[in-house]
């Protein structure tokens, strides 16, 4: 355990810096939730379940990924957090000032100066090196949940190795719209093992998911966590005549002029005007500084 | 020639009560048994014990695999019990909602076992679910409903098709005609009647209605209280039952 105690800062009021342990939770907790770590971590994409801690938030906002966070923040690292891409969003700030009230650490919004990045919904366009530790919020861990609704089965399902029912998914996608319409959380196999649910991130960031950072999941509610090592071969469903296509909107950015990056519509005005703006705010803001 | 199955003295209990005793029988490749009794006999734990659906108390039940030979199927990992039924077995439930996946259309619904099993092109397996719902007449035009939108016919019709897509040799049927009026009923097991002769299928069918073995099955078991107690061709059985409550039993069979 640390000496923390000349980091803490005294916010002024009775609150003394040993009343905490570092980044919030308590040594057990956080010796726990680790512990659930570095297994995930041994086991690429299997999903190790944890006694989830309530935490200061309602389950959805990212207790899961906070957890995460928490159990692997040190004092000398630099954090970053995004919603949607965006580091300005209500989850974002709040979990950033969470962090800075409660560890202490640096923070930032740009994302090659983050050693720590939690993120919800996207994974930053800005390829990740290694060192660097992403922590997504998940909502539903289990890729086979709408699928099939007993946890028993799931589990065996995962010890088996009985996937046929994801692809039935892809199977009714195709036949319903013509093409595979999961645009979002597409499963993903991981290590030719695992069949992954990467989290609500567009289908656009999964060939990022294969990635020199160390990735970690963490799902609050359902009390699970999972990971994919730095370097990890992850592979997207599909058919052979239907092959994965990480689709975006057809446009470039209306702010910087990407072309290569993942685009939120931006409803403009009740006239039907609309611009397509970078998700990823930090990139996006990059881009433009170059350019001045 | 070996024996499809081999079952040796396969028994079950509840607590102290019998689920079904000291059973054995042989299942010859493309031979279809009929198991009938009354409710509460011991037919579908049998069933069940059989398809390992249910672990049995003892006994052995034989299989004789494609690639290595007659095994024990229940000393067998879940895995490979796993495998073997989706390839070569398959289970018909009495309510199609048991087997059927209702919130999949019917194309999903027979595509399963072959995706299953590895299938990976969506045009070849499309094809393959096409054309087995036209072997069980159902319409091309209806391979993307699902099957709350069918008929119970219709439905029980769809199970078959799920089930055999994948060539399996042994199908286990558990009341394969309930649930469904006479005229469909005579249908159905004409359909039966024409895909086991034609793809030379073993089959298991357990029922109470002997009007269904006696058109589907070879061979009769009959059962009581768990036990065997006569066994037969089955026009033998049927014409010149032996023990009393098999005379019971097709004496109760009513005469339009």
């Amino acid at each position: 355990m640390w000496n923390l105690a000349p980091r803490r800062r005294n916010r002024g009021n009775d609150m003394t810096a040993s009343d905490y342990n570092f980044a919030y939770l308590d040594e057990q907790t956080k010796r726990m939730i680790r512990r659930a770590i570095l297994k995930g971590v041994a086991i690429p994409g299997y999903q190790v379940p944890f006694a989830s801690r309530e935490m200061p938030m309602p389950y959805g906002w990212g207790t899961g990924g906070v957890q995460v966070s928490a159990a692997c923040l040190t004092p000398e690292d630099t954090l970053k957090v995004i919603d949607q891409g965006a580091d300005d969003t209500t989850n974002a700030v709040s979990i950033r000032k969470f962090f800075e009230k409660t560890a202490g650490v640096a923070v930032t919004e740009k994302t090659a100066e983050a050693t720590i990045i939690q993120t919800r919904h996207r994974i930053p366009e800005t390829s990740l090196t290694e060192g660097q530790i992403l922590v997504y919020q998940v909502p539903i861990p289990e890729p086979l949940r709408f699928l099939e609704p007993s946890e028993v089965e799931t589990r065996k399902m995962h010890a088996l190795q009985d996937y046929g029912l994801m692809h039935v998914k892809l199977y009714e996608d195709i036949s319903r719209h013509g093409e595979i319409a999961t645009a979002y959380a597409y499963p993903v196999k991981v290590e030719g093992r695992y069949v992954m649910d990467p989290s609500p991130i567009p289908k656009f960031d999964n060939p990022k998911l294969e990635s020199a950072a160390l990735q970690l999941f963490g799902a609050g509610r359902e009390q699970r966590i999972y990971a994919v090592p730095p370097h990890t071969k992850v592979v997207s469903l599909d058919f052979e005549d239907y092959p994965f296509d990480p689709s975006k909107a057809p446009h470039p950015c209306a702010l910087c002029g990407a072309e290569d990056t993942y685009l939120d519509e931006v409803i403009t005005d009740d006239q039907g005007g609309r611009m397509f703006v970078c998700s990823d705010t930090d990139y996006c803001a990059g881009r433009r500084e170059d350019a001045a | 020639m070996t024996p499809l199955l081999d079952v040796r003295s396969l028994t079950r209990t509840y607590g102290g009560r019998i689920g079904c005793a000291d059973v054995s029988f042989t299942l010859w490749p493309g031979e279809v048994l009929g198991i009938v009794g009354e409710s509460g006999s011991g037919k579908s734990t049998l069933l069940n014990c059989l398809a390992g659906q249910l672990a049995p108390d003892s006994g052995q039940v034989i299989f004789d695999t494609r690639a290595e030979g007659p095994r024990d199927v229940l000393a067998m990992s879940e895995s490979e019990r796993r495998m073997l039924g989706r390839t070569d077995w398959a289970f018909v439930h009495q309510n199609p909602r048991d087997g059927l996946r209702m919130r999949v259309s019917a194309g999903g619904n027979v595509g399963e076992r072959l995706m299953a099993v590895g299938a990976r092109h969506y045009g070849d397996i499309r094809a393959d679910a096409v054309d087995w719902l036209g072997r069980v007449e159902i319409h091309e035009s209806r391979t993307d409903d699902r099957p709350a939108a069918f008929s119970g016919g219709m439905q029980q019709r769809l199970q078959i098709a799920r089930n055999l897509v994948t060539g399996p040799r042994l199908v286990f049927m558990d009341e394969p005609t309930g649930g469904l009026d006479v005229s469909v009923q005579a249908r159905l097991l004409d359909l039966i009647r024409g895909l086991v002769r034609r793809m030379g299928l073993s089959a298991i069918v357990v029922t109470h209605d002997l009007a269904v073995v006696r058109l589907l099955a070879d061979r009769l078991m009959v059962m009581k209280d768990g036990h065997v107690i006569e066994t037969g061709l089955t026009d033998q059985v049927l014409d010149d039952p032996q023990a009393a409550y098999t005379q019971l039993l097709v004496s109760s069979v009513l005469q339009v």
